[in-house]
């Protein structure tokens, strides 16, 4: 199976080059990842991330063949040949598909994600129904991989003032938990013209998510309990 | 080579479920604290984790701190130490509702409380029926938990070496562990981290087997660490195949899929497990079950074109359950069986999954190794400034073989128990004790060797060799020539493991060498397993030889130490006695 990869050391090149790889596959080897491991043994100089191989660590984000997404599920029969793998884009390149998350963390842990209540804890659990857990589906199941937030052209832009796609996911999270006391202290942090508004409903980051999260139909929550407290 | 040096009051090296919860409890100590891992803390292996944490909540039903610490003991095969276990299942229930007080999505009841499913080998009044304890977040349950304990640590600031990998132990003339030397993988620095305590939280070695549940990362670092510095590790035979891994992928199919009502089935469609474990069944502990389904596939019972594996059916859950309770398995199912459960069954086999043994520690998460003082031997000495905790870290509350959501349970009891201890150590011996002039030595002749190794073997290579003969001669079923054997081979692979080459000089982000420097835990990991397994001549929890069936309590009750140096072995007595309830006599085990 034929691949192009981006490929950069700055502790060598001048600038970054996409080679080409020809690997022989064993009939095991189902995901991209898979193929990435087989290259890696003949070529150590390949540098990426991995981890958990099945999708749940986040740690193997690249864009593959013009699309973001995860190596260890990305199955290789739905792959068009060459395979061209780049690193996320938007972010600083440190080597070849390895992109610095420094931004990315940044914004999310700007959104202050965790949980917020000041009452003193029961002895046992704090109750919550069903119903109001069943609000949680859909948020808590992110993994932080960056493939929405790099997807995003207003993260492009401005990725040190929009909070991007996987934050605001996290920010409507914690509004949404019936647990959760600071819902006016989080609408007023987003409040601004660029950490929320930024975001024009383009929708990369629907497509890009690997967990098929929908941080778009967050961001429009938040957006109407702000519209709804300002009335 | 001159080696940067930084102070700190502890460095915890990990950031998987123990080491967050250690280091949400050093943090809000006020005291200074680096933590260090691989990987961003998300991505630590815990965040696999599926089915649940055990406590005996009593959420579903009537439940029992005494009933969990019977199920833990008898799961153990008695080689639990029955002190730990007590320790840990009692405060379980505390740090299961503290978890929840820092916002993890729990399942709920009608009535708000946290939802509880069955497990295997988790029952009601000492074995009668299944009981639901396992307290669970669909089968997200360690990603949830992974990342509200990251949270947490946000909120309380602590201090992150995200992709610092740490290569030795420091320890001065006296045994006195005083840090870890680390390596920062973005630029290729050497520090040394010196600190008035440590704790390894680093995880297990499962990737020292070929067909694993395990991350790419679980490559035994802070057990390579340990015993290079002369820490000897605990019941290093005692492996778990987790019973449900996809065929021919690995991937980790939860045991929850069976505490929904999912059962195994072999080639003829029949409920196999009910011959081998008639009370209760598919619900049996896992080396129960990894055994049973190993013993259909060798008899010809197994399914598939080539009859070597399982179905695990859970269709007549109905895709309501299914979607509700067990959403990530269908995804898995999916991706990687092709599949989907809501109408077919998964094809299954018993995979390598957890590892019972570790670094030695007493249930105060203090690492205790055999020592001659004041003319007599004390088989528990505390190694002063040295902690462990989860998986990396041999307590012992999981002896011979584990029971389903203990392994959670583990990480917040010891992680917890681990940080307390370091808290009071620190209080009670203000001072820093002097790096010893070498400290950086033993590590810059590893980084010296490999930076210039010219005509080695490729990493790759050695670590699948590694793979193979661990594979082939330590697995299910285990046999005196093959034990015999592999100890053979695996000290010719720590040879070959000695020389290998690494290509890629760059100092930047260099994963080859990251990987040649796992090699070196991932060889000592292997070693110790498969030289305490050839030695242990009986049957118990995960560990089953074809020459000695059955337990054999009179000589082999007792823990196996395993010295780097020479392959040594000793052995040390198991804690029969509780903190406060009745010693849980040995007896026969069945389900």
């Amino acid at each position: 199976m034929r691949f192009r990869i981006f490929r950069y050391d700055p502790d060598k090149d001048e600038k970054p080059a996409m080679r080409d790889y020809e690997v022989v596959l064993d009939p095991h080897d189902r995901m991209l990842l898979d193929a990435l491991v087989r290259i890696k043994e003949q070529d150590d100089s390949l540098s990426l991330r991995r981890s958990c191989r099945e999708g749940v660590c986040g740690s193997d984000a690249m864009n593959i063949n013009g699309k973001n997404g995860l190596a260890c599920i990305t199955k290789l029969s739905d792959l068009k040949e060459p395979v061209e793998l780049r690193p996320l884009p938007g972010l600083p390149v440190i080597r070849d598909l390895i992109v610095d998350m420094t931004q990315f963390f940044k914004q999310y842990h700007s959104i202050k994600p965790y949980l917020i209540n000041a009452d003193p804890p029961p002895e046992k659990e704090r109750l919550q129904s069903p119903e109001e857990r069943d609000e949680l589906d859909g948020l808590y199941e992110c993994i932080l991989c960056a493939c929405c937030s790099t997807s995003c052209p207003s993260f492009w832009w401005n990725p040190d003032k929009f909070v991007g796609p996987a934050g605001l996911l996290q920010a409507y999270r914690f509004i949404a938990d019936s647990r959760d006391q600071a819902t006016a202290e989080r609408l007023d942090d987003l409040e601004d013209p660029y950490r929320l508004f930024r975001c024009h409903t383009i929708m990369n980051c629907v497509d890009a998510c690997p967990k098929n999260l929908n941080p778009t139909r967050a961001i429009g929550k938040i957006k109407e309990l702000m519209v709804k407290r300002s009335v | 080579m001159a080696v940067a040096r930084r102070s700190f009051d502890a460095v915890v090296v990990g950031a998987g479920g123990a080491g967050l919860r250690a280091a949400l409890q050093l943090s809000e100590a006020g005291l200074s604290v680096a933590v260090l891992s691989k990987v961003f803390p998300t991505r630590s292996h815990t965040v696999a984790a599926q089915g649940g944490i055990g406590a005996a909540l009593g959420n579903m039903g009537e439940d029992s701190w005494l009933w969990h610490m019977y199920d833990t003991v008898k799961g153990s095969d008695w080689l639990g130490d029955q002190d730990a276990i007590e320790f840990m299942v009692r405060e379980a229930p505390k740090l299961v509702y503290e978890l929840e007080h820092f916002g993890m999505p729990f399942d709920r009841n009608e009535n708000g409380t946290v939802y509880q499913r069955p497990f295997g080998g988790h029952s009601q009044n000492f074995g009668e029926r299944p009981v639901q304890r396992s307290c669970c977040a669909a089968d997200r349950t360690g990603h949830a938990m992974l990342h509200t304990l990251y949270q947490r640590n946000v909120r309380a600031r602590t201090q992150f070496f995200v992709e610092w990998m740490a290569l030795d132990l420091l320890r001065d003339a006296s045994g006195q562990v005083l840090g870890v030397t680390a390596l920062e993988m973005e630029t290729g620095e050497v520090m040394v981290l010196h600190a008035r305590a440590t704790l390894f939280a680093t995880g297990g070695a499962g990737r020292i087997f070929s067909s694993t549940t395990n991350a790419y990362i679980c490559t035994g670092d802070g057990l390579g660490m340990a015993a290079r510095a002369g820490i000897p590790l605990e019941d290093m035979e005692f492996w778990q195949f987790h019973p449900t891994g996809v065929a021919g992928a690995g991937v980790l199919i939860t045991e929850g899929v069976r505490g929904e009502g999912g059962y195994l089935l072999n080639k003829g469609g029949e409920r196999f497990m009910e011959r081998y474990a008639p009370n209760l069944k598919d619900l049996a502990s896992r080396d129960v079950v990894s055994r049973a389904m190993a013993t259909e596939i060798k008899e010809g019972r197994g399914a598939g074109p080539r009859g070597d594996y399982l179905l695990l059916k859970l269709d007549h859950l109905g895709p309501e359950v299914i979607e509700k309770r067990l959403p990530g398995i269908r995804e898995i199912a999916k991706k990687f069986a092709d599949i989907d459960p809501v109408k077919d069954p998964i094809p299954v086999v018993p995979t390598v999954h957890y590892m019972m043994g570790g670094i030695p520690t007493n249930y105060r998460g203090e690492v205790v190794v055999p020592a001659f003082s004041n003319g007599r031997s004390d088989p528990e000495a505390v190694v002063p400034g040295f902690y462990a905790a989860g998986e990396c870290a041999c307590a012992s509350v999981h002896g011979a073989n584990r029971l389903g959501t203990n392994s959670l349970t583990d990480l917040l009891v010891f992680g917890k128990a681990a940080a307390e201890s370091i808290i009071k150590f620190l209080q009670e011996n203000p001072g820093r004790k002097d790096l010893p002039k070498d400290a950086a030595e033993r590590t810059e002749a590893r980084l010296a060797r490999l930076d210039g190794q010219t005509n080695g073997e490729s990493v790759a290579e050695v670590g699948m060799e590694i793979r193979r003969t661990m594979q082939a001669h330590c697995g299910v079923f285990r046999f005196p020539d093959m034990l015999a054997k592999g100890v053979k081979k695996i000290r010719e692979i720590a040879d070959r493991a000695s020389r290998t080459q690494v290509k890629d000089k760059s100092r930047v982000f260099n994963t080859a060498r990251i990987e040649a420097l796992e090699l070196d835990n991932l060889i000592e990991a292997a070693r110790a397993s498969m030289v305490s397994a050839e030695a242990r001549r009986e049957s118990r929890g995960a560990h089953d030889r074809a020459d000695h069936h059955s337990r054999d309590d009179s000589n082999w009750l007792k823990h196996t130490l395993w010295y780097k140096d020479g392959d040594r072995l000793e052995y040390k007595p198991v804690h029969m006695k509780p903190l406060t309830a009745r010693t849980i006599e040995p007896k026969v085990r069945t389900y």
